[in-house]
């Protein structure tokens, strides 16, 4: 496939390696929301005219494009969010909040997004909940033992990212699922940086909620994906009440809302967005998720090697399998490392990258991470690994 | 000023920068800087005496830029009265976004004078002195 030829971006002179902060997108993806833009502009599931049944129906086509996509039984367990944050926040507030009581435990790791901590760390405030670390291993991963070791009698949760956004590590999630299943824990996972990169089957995992985000994924921002089991996501109660969501409403105690997957999806929804990402998807597809795996921890495999010959390199997770690198250069601020390559167009992050609580493992607050997609190519690290073999690189970054 | 000499300037403060370290007496103003949009973050300490400053002191982490612009700022406030020193930061603060400034009253800072020819660099280089900024102003 010639990604020069549907990417735009890639036509520019930008390095862009920061594909865990979001995506490139394909102009297939672009245009598919120009046509509804242009075409079809109307609202969803709300008109008696030929525009609105078309955009209803291409929102539906969507639903059951991600549907197939995650291998989820039924479309209605699909909910459209405004990405992975909204939808971790309603599985945790919506859910959670009204099934847990105090002192009962909810496990999660150090290495997690702030999307992943802050609503639990906010539902410990309110409802006296326990949050607790999973401890990770000296490479920062986590494996089965580790969390066996951590569940008790009031452990409830375990709410874990599938691939992390600094480390990068794939958790052995099936095996985890199946211990916690077993002794009546449900788990919550955050996929933002799994799908899309890797095979994710929630089936297979038997994930009970499972939250992720178009643009991670080659789609436009401001579209996520709430997944639950159906018999959970019925019990789920909205975060947000208004049209679209509702059957009637005479007066307070005379309610009634509507159906899954409606009743979780007040207000007019992205349509343009959702759309847009279907069409991610029909990428993605054409390519396969496995081949896109493979390809990125070849290229990251690749990278390493490249940066091992630089001297003043310090690695912290070279030998995870993935697509992602988090290094500094020794005795410089990962800032400045990030704004010296930014003078060559090359597009990296620097910072704590959300996981603030993984300084604690660490043990360094900022690294630069390196992210990569299917579409960077051995050429645009061969030009990172040139511009970071100079031993200028605090100086050149000044800006004089 | 040349370039090499700039670079020079900015890195010596960068590497032994001025008054790092917080003591954490009851007569310092206090106050935190931290970027909203980058990782840089201080601790910041002054003394007033009437109408002077005393001393200036700090902490944190930061990229080459602010902790230079840190320490030099120490540097050339320390010993000023409240007026000079505004008026200081005021012209610093011109310089920093392409206005006319005096560049007399500047000195050492003038290191940063193109600094705006890398728009991520504004914010590190006026971080730590909009904390001192904040900091006399408070007083008025």
């Amino acid at each position: 496939m010639n990604y020069k030829e549907d990417f735009p971006m890639l036509n520019t002179d930008i390095i862009y390696f920061d594909n865990g902060a979001t995506t490139l997108k394909p102009k297939c993806v672009i245009e598919a929301m120009d046509d509804y833009y242009c075409n079809y502009s109307s609202n969803a599931h709300r008109g008696d005219y030929k525009i609105s049944i078309k955009a209803s129906s291409e929102l539906e086509k969507v639903r059951e494009k991600v549907r197939n996509f995650i291998n989820a039984d039924m479309s209605d367990e699909i909910i459209f969010t405004q990405g992975s944050t909204e939808s971790l926040n309603m599985i945790i507030n919506g859910y959670f909040k009204n099934k847990l009581t105090e002192d009962d435990e909810v496990l999660i790791t150090k290495s997690e997004h702030a999307s992943n901590i802050l609503p639990w760390f906010e539902l410990e405030n309110e409802i006296n909940i326990k949050v607790k670390y999973i401890s990770l291993t000296e490479d920062h991963t986590v494996t089965i033992d580790n969390v066996i070791n951590c569940i008790t009698d009031k452990t409830k949760v375990i709410s874990l990212a599938q691939v992390t956004n600094v480390i990068g590590d794939v958790r052995p999630l099936k095996e985890i699922i199946k211990y916690a299943h077993e002794h009546g824990i449900l788990v919550v996972v955050d996929a933002a940086q799994s799908v899309g990169h890797i095979n994710v089957d929630v089936k297979d995992l038997d994930a009970d909620f499972l939250a992720f985000s178009a643009h991670k994924m080659l789609g436009p921002t401001g579209v996520g994906i709430l997944y639950g089991k159906y018999e959970l996501l019925n019990e789920l109660k909205p975060i947000n009440y208004g049209g679209g969501m509702n059957v009637s409403f005479a007066s307070p105690d005379k309610i009634e809302y509507k159906e899954l997957p409606y009743r979780l999806e007040p207000g007019t929804q992205n349509i343009a967005g959702i759309i847009g990402f279907g069409r991610a998807i029909d990428y993605i597809n054409k390519i396969g998720i496995d081949n896109i795996e493979e390809y990125c921890i070849n290229l990251k495999e690749y990278l390493v090697n490249k940066l091992k010959n630089i001297n003043n390199v310090k690695m912290y997770n070279a030998d995870i399998e993935g697509s992602t690198l988090t290094f500094n250069i020794n005795n410089i601020f990962a800032q400045d490392t990030a704004i010296y390559l930014d003078k060559y167009n090359i597009c990296v992050r620097s910072g704590s990258h959300c996981a603030k609580k993984l300084e604690d493992e660490l043990s360094i607050k900022n690294t630069v991470r390196i992210s990569l997609y299917f579409y960077n190519t051995k050429e645009e690290i061969d030009k990172l690994v040139k511009a970071l073999d100079n031993d200028k690189i605090l100086e050149e970054s000044l800006g004089v | 000023m040349d370039n090499t000499l700039k670079r020079e300037i900015i890195l010596d403060n960068y590497n032994n920068p001025t008054n790092r370290g917080l003591l954490n007496k009851e007569d310092y103003k206090k106050c935190n800087r931290n970027s909203s949009t980058c990782i840089d973050n201080f601790n910041i300490e002054l003394k007033l005496e009437d109408d002077i400053i005393k001393d200036i002191r700090f902490d944190g982490e930061a990229c080459a830029v602010a902790t230079a612009s840190m320490s030099i700022s120490i540097n050339k406030l320390i010993g000023k009265t409240k007026k000079e020193a505004l008026e200081i930061i005021d012209n610093y603060e011109k310089m920093i976004n392409e206005e006319e400034f005096d560049k007399e009253l500047l000195e050492e800072l003038i290191v940063f004078e193109d600094i705006h020819n890398q728009p991520s660099r504004k914010k590190c280089a006026t971080l730590g002195i909009s904390g001192i900024k904040a900091l006399i102003s408070e007083d008025e």
